[in-house]
């Protein structure tokens, strides 16, 4: 109970002598915060991009097989997966069309895909928010589209998917398989590469070889793999965000460094008061722990909240684009909220508890001499 | 019993600017009376209060309070003593600027561990026995010099001690805001404390309440009665 008083005590204490030196530390919360926002903001994106991915790519099939040739991905015959279907372990194999189409009026790549079935019909489409936002000509609800024999295609649109799903839709346009075909000039019996399915996931890497021995041109590209690309690129591009950051969090340090262990002439005399008045050591270090703990647990929640608000609230408009990845269509779409708390974890504990203890120090350096030679140089 | 055997102050020993305050000084002060160093500036008088309250060690001799040695004790110990034991009134009553009177006064008992209830009841006590009461929000910048005085006399009673260390507390007051800290002083006095002033207002060493008035001069006792 007398413990919690004292604890009490000096709380009150510190935060009678915080808003005394309202100028200093406002200053400091101001900039501390926005350090943490920044970095959290990053964290936050970084996480819930990741684990967006993630949940698509549970969608995904276990394996892609794609032909090779000449070290670059060419088209497959349906053939080929005839025989795959024979090894055992397969349950099922797709050949699929996709690709990408170049509008040169809307400087943009569009991501094609056939569907089967496609209940839409030929010469109809169904695209991704973005489409007709970026295509501009598009005018009476029509695609034109050039086709590889020259011709021009009108594409009706007869669905525009809903904005949730713009982080991988925002730029696809869905068509059947004949209007794929007759878009990109196609023969009957190829895909762009098949789709495998396998009863079980540890046979994978045993099917994956067995398919390359029968057909040694291909190249089969696990969904582990592609998982592990994604979580690759997003940890370089927020790696890549945090350096460019270091300085400003350098130039934090520094700032932190100097008005934490910087006491102004004010303060010391209150520290030899104190002690005077029977304050020891250790209750004038424990007053400027509490200081420096409230001053960075302020910035470390407020900051941690604003960064939350940013990427999930706001869609972190502030670096998306760099996180997101360089494309002329920006998908506008709400994150999920997904929080690592071990990395909170490792943010407070680089952020509040270096600056508590720095706090400490100068209080400490000045609290060790005799009460009486403090008051002597009042 | 306060007792001082032989004590010596040297600041910065070993250097250059090394300094004698106090030197080979003995001495007894009874317990409940009022006593008075008197000497000029610069005599010794306030390294010497420093050293009964615990707040500066002797460089040499030991000091026994109420028949207990604490010249040797650890920091930790002498600072409890010298916040259960003593109460201080300094020179410019160094009251913490930007705060109230009333937690002012409360300062010194935050480490004991009091309930702030309790605490501040017990502090605004203090201000009612000192007539600053109606102050006690204010903050201590806009008090005048004999408010002030009287939050720090209310400060040093906080801690309930046994001894009350007054370092020229009058030399900012008039004449009569002195008499008016004299009048305090032997009212506390009346109450069982024992009263410790450094002071060469003749005011405090002439008064017929003071019990003993000691004249220190270059860190050295010249002379009592």
């Amino acid at each position: 109970m007398k413990w919690i008083e004292r604890q009490r005590n000096f709380i009150d204490f510190t935060l009678s002598s915080l808003s005394r030196r309202k100028g200093k530390n406002a200053t400091l919360v101001l900039v501390y915060t926005l350090l943490v926002f920044i970095i959290s903001s990053v964290i936050f994106f970084t996480q819930a991009i990741r684990r967006e991915a993630e949940a698509l790519l549970q969608n995904a099939p276990d394996m892609v097989l794609q032909r090779m040739v000449a070290g670059r991905h060419d088209l497959i015959p349906l053939s080929y997966g005839e025989k795959i279907k024979t090894i055992r372990g397969v349950t099922s194999v797709q050949g699929r069309l996709w690709g990408y189409y170049y509008h040169p009026s809307a400087h943009s790549n569009y991501t094609v895909m056939a569907a089967e079935p496609f209940a839409s019909g030929d010469g109809a489409a169904e695209v991704g928010s973005g489409v007709p936002k970026t295509w501009q000509t598009a005018a009476d609800n029509l695609l034109y589209m050039k086709a590889a024999d020259g011709t021009v295609l009108g594409l009706r649109m007869v669905k525009v998917f809903s904005e949730a799903s713009d982080l991988i839709a925002a730029d696809l346009i869905v068509v059947s398989r004949a209007t794929f075909k007759k878009l990109f000039g196609i023969a009957d019996g190829q895909a762009t590469d098949l789709a495998v399915e396998i009863g079980n996931q540890k046979e994978a890497a045993t099917i994956a070889l067995k398919m390359v021995q029968l057909y040694p041109d291909t190249r089969p590209i696990l969904r582990d793999e592609i998982k592990r690309t994604y979580a690759a690129i997003f940890d370089w591009r927020s790696g890549y965000i945090i350096v460019l950051l270091s300085g400003s969090v350098l130039a934090f340090i520094i700032f932190a460094w100097d008005k934490a262990t910087g006491l102004s002439a004010e303060e010391k005399i209150e520290i030899g008061i104190l002690k005077a008045l029977g304050w020891e050591t250790s209750d004038v270090l424990l007053m400027k722990f509490w200081e420096g703990t409230v001053i960075s647990l302020t910035s470390f929640l407020l900051g941690v909240i604003a960064g939350y608000s940013h990427v999930f609230f706001a869609s972190a408009p502030l670096f998306a684009h760099a996180l997101k990845g360089w494309s002329v269509l920006y998908p506008a779409f709400k994150l999920t909220p997904a929080v690592n708390a071990y990395q909170i974890a490792i943010l407070f504990f680089f952020t509040v508890v270096p600056y508590a203890i720095i706090t400490i120090i100068p209080a400490w350096r000045m609290s060790v001499t005799e009460p009486d030679a403090v008051m002597r140089q009042i | 019993m306060i007792t001082l055997a032989n004590i010596s102050k040297t600041f910065n020993a070993g250097k250059q600017n090394e300094f004698t305050a106090v030197k080979d000084i003995t001495l007894s002060i009874a317990m409940n009376t009022i006593t008075v160093l008197k000497g000029p500036s610069g005599s010794g008088k306030t390294t010497l209060l420093s050293i009964i309250g615990c707040m500066a060690r002797p460089s040499a001799g030991r000091i026994t309070v109420q028949g207990r040695e604490i010249s040797s004790l650890p920091e930790r110990f002498l600072t409890e003593i010298r916040r259960n034991m003593f109460g201080f009134i300094f020179q410019n009553f160094n009251l913490i600027k930007g705060v109230t009177v009333l937690e002012n006064v409360m300062f010194p008992a935050f480490p004991v561990g009091i309930g702030h209830a309790e605490l501040q009841e017990h502090a605004m006590r203090l201000l009612e026995k000192l007539k600053i009461a109606p102050k006690a929000r204010q903050n201590v910048e806009s008090l005048s010099g004999g408010e002030q005085q009287r939050t720090a006399i209310a400060r040093a009673l906080i801690n309930k001690p046994a001894v009350i260390i007054a370092d020229e507390p009058t030399a900012h007051l008039d004449t009569e805001l002195s008499r008016e800290f004299l009048n305090v002083m032997i009212g506390l006095h009346e109450e069982g404390k024992t009263i410790l002033i450094a002071s060469h207002d003749p005011l405090m060493a002439e008064s017929e309440n003071t019990h003993r008035v000691i004249e220190v001069r270059d860190g050295q006792i010249t002379g009592e009665h």
